[in-house]
């Protein structure tokens, strides 16, 4: 029995000293944790830009084409109403393109031939995931808008707010609280999307991460290591947007 | 409506060809530097304490000492014809060997029609023949060779790997088998005309595919001594095609691929 604990003891210090010893490799040694440190910052600054330029295209796409499709069989003959309907084509052109092709075929184009002269990999990966982003985000919204009653566009209207102010202050706020968790998690999809950006050269977290495999030729820590850091990340956003619906949430009553 | 948007269509679908057409029409032509940026000994990868590692090791050296590797090595390196055929009589329920590469490294090993060659693979068929065994070759990322190997997907690796000490910590490798050159491609007209200047001027960007031993010299040569930046690409014609567009001002990466890009390129 005793013999047997020993055993079992003396492998368990062996396994911790393996993991150890992987650890200072992968980790401490050339002060390889920047990779992972950089690539995290890289990673976090183009979600975020990304984020914000994908919500802006995305309301933008959205008013339009929903107010397309409320709107244009009623509307007086003019100019407003062709431009309605070019907008609505080039923004469906746009939806189109971009949800029918890879967003890492998407990097690769811009990348390589839109922005063949410019070697700022960041900037061009915030712009494309950016783009990607806000066609999804597009369609997210527009499910919102059209989701609120009629009735309360035609309220707004009766107490003499004009279109866009009945939208502003009436329409907008409501669809965005019902979307919240689609719009959540599309912010979570595009986080994760990002780790496709080593193709053009930047180094976000998960070439971070694949640096460190090539260095060292250990196969599993640093992919762990880059997992664990992506699963903290969501984690945290989550409990966030669960703050911010809680938040959203005491409006009902 | 339908109309117009068929007519947006086809304007979209034009700007794009102007685009790519234009991109093509500036053509840049590359050249070689002279001198080699540094050379490297290729060797088998095997996960530690591996029950491969002996005999394909022992395989190998057979094959180094009767001149094997060297005829297949000058077969497609100096184009000498050789008359080696391997797994030609290969018994139909022979245990199977699977070597991960990628593919993607002429002349050391790429796709010809549906086969991949090239003189790792044949070196491991030959290997394989002397284990009277069949060889598989398991094509895949660069990057993913490792987790194959080690995870026993795969027996061995074999894709113009470097032994480095850090390597070392975490699989064991075979006696090296070839030597690579690694070379800086610039274009025709670089302010770049010796691997001296990338020292001695410093701040060049210089591109790489991402864990070669071109990215690991020039990580440590230049970039950890603060004498320029590096850019790593997936592929190493993704790094050419960065050096066309302006994207960096040089390429390190081995010698025979090198070729075979400026070759591509300059048509």
């Amino acid at each position: 029995m005793a013999e047997w604990f020993a055993g079992v003891s003396a492998s368990v210090s062996q396994w911790f000293a393996d993991v150890k010893a992987d650890f200072i490799l992968n980790f401490i040694k050339e002060d390889r944790w920047k990779y992972l440190l950089n690539g995290l910052g890289v990673t976090l600054k183009i979600t975020l830009v990304a984020v914000l330029l994908g919500i802006v295209i995305g309301v933008v796409v959205a008013i339009v084409r929903s107010t397309y499709d409320k709107n244009y069989d009623r509307m007086r003959k003019g100019p407003g109403r062709g431009f309605l309907r070019l907008f609505n084509a080039i923004a469906k052109i746009y939806l189109t393109v971009v949800r029918g092709t890879p967003v890492v075929v998407q990097l690769m184009i811009i990348y390589y031939i839109i922005f063949a002269s410019s070697n700022n990999g960041v900037m061009i990966a915030m712009l494309a995931f950016g783009i990607n982003s806000g066609a999804y985000v597009a369609e997210i919204i527009r499910s919102g808008i059209m989701s609120i009653d009629n009735g309360q566009f035609e309220a707004g209207r009766s107490m003499g707010f004009n279109y866009v102010q009945t939208m502003r202050y009436i329409i907008i706020p409501q669809a965005l609280k019902n979307v919240l968790p689609a719009l959540a998690n599309e912010f979570i999809v595009l986080l994760k999307e990002t780790s496709v950006a080593g193709y053009v050269s930047v180094e976000d977290l998960t070439k971070g991460g694949d640096i460190i495999r090539g260095r060292t030729y250990s196969a599993f820590m640093p992919l762990f290591a880059v997992a664990l850091i992506y699963l903290v990340l969501v984690m945290f956003f989550t409990w966030l947007v669960g703050k911010l619906e809680r938040r959203l949430r005491s409006s009902d009553h | 409506m339908k109309k117009a948007t068929r007519i947006l269509a086809v304007l979209c679908l034009l700007a794009l060809f102007v685009c790519m057409f234009s991109a093509c029409g500036s053509k840049v032509q590359l050249k070689i530097l002279d001198t080699a940026y540094a050379e490297e000994d290729y060797a088998i990868c095997f996960a530690k304490n591996s029950e491969w590692t002996e005999p394909v090791n022992s395989a190998l050296e057979e094959l180094i000492a009767d001149g094997t590797v060297k005829a297949i090595i000058d077969k497609y390196i100096n184009g000498v014809e050789n008359d080696l055929v391997f797994q030609q009589d290969v018994a139909a329920d022979a245990e199977e060997l699977h070597m991960a590469t990628n593919a993607e490294f002429p002349p050391y090993e790429y796709h010809e029609g549906d086969s991949i060659v090239g003189i790792d693979a044949e070196i491991a068929s030959a290997i394989a023949d002397k284990l009277g065994m069949k060889l598989v070759i398991d094509d895949m990322a660069f990057d993913s060779i490792i987790p194959a190997v080690t995870s026993g997907k795969a027996d061995f690796g074999m894709a113009g790997m470097t032994v480095t000490e850090d390597r070392l910590q975490s699989v064991d490798f075979s006696t090296s088998y070839a030597t690579g050159v690694q070379v800086v491609i610039v274009t025709d007209d670089s302010e770049i005309t010796s691997v001296d200047d990338l020292f001695e001027t410093g701040g060049y960007t210089i591109g790489v595919q991402t864990n070669t031993t071109g990215d690991l010299y020039s990580t440590w040569d230049i970039e950890d001594e603060g004498l320029g930046t590096v850019q790593r690409y997936n592929k190493g014609a993704d790094a050419v095609q960065a050096l066309v567009t302006g994207k960096v001002d040089c390429v390190v990466i081995d010698n025979e691929p090198a070729k075979a890009f400026v070759e591509a390129n300059n048509k």
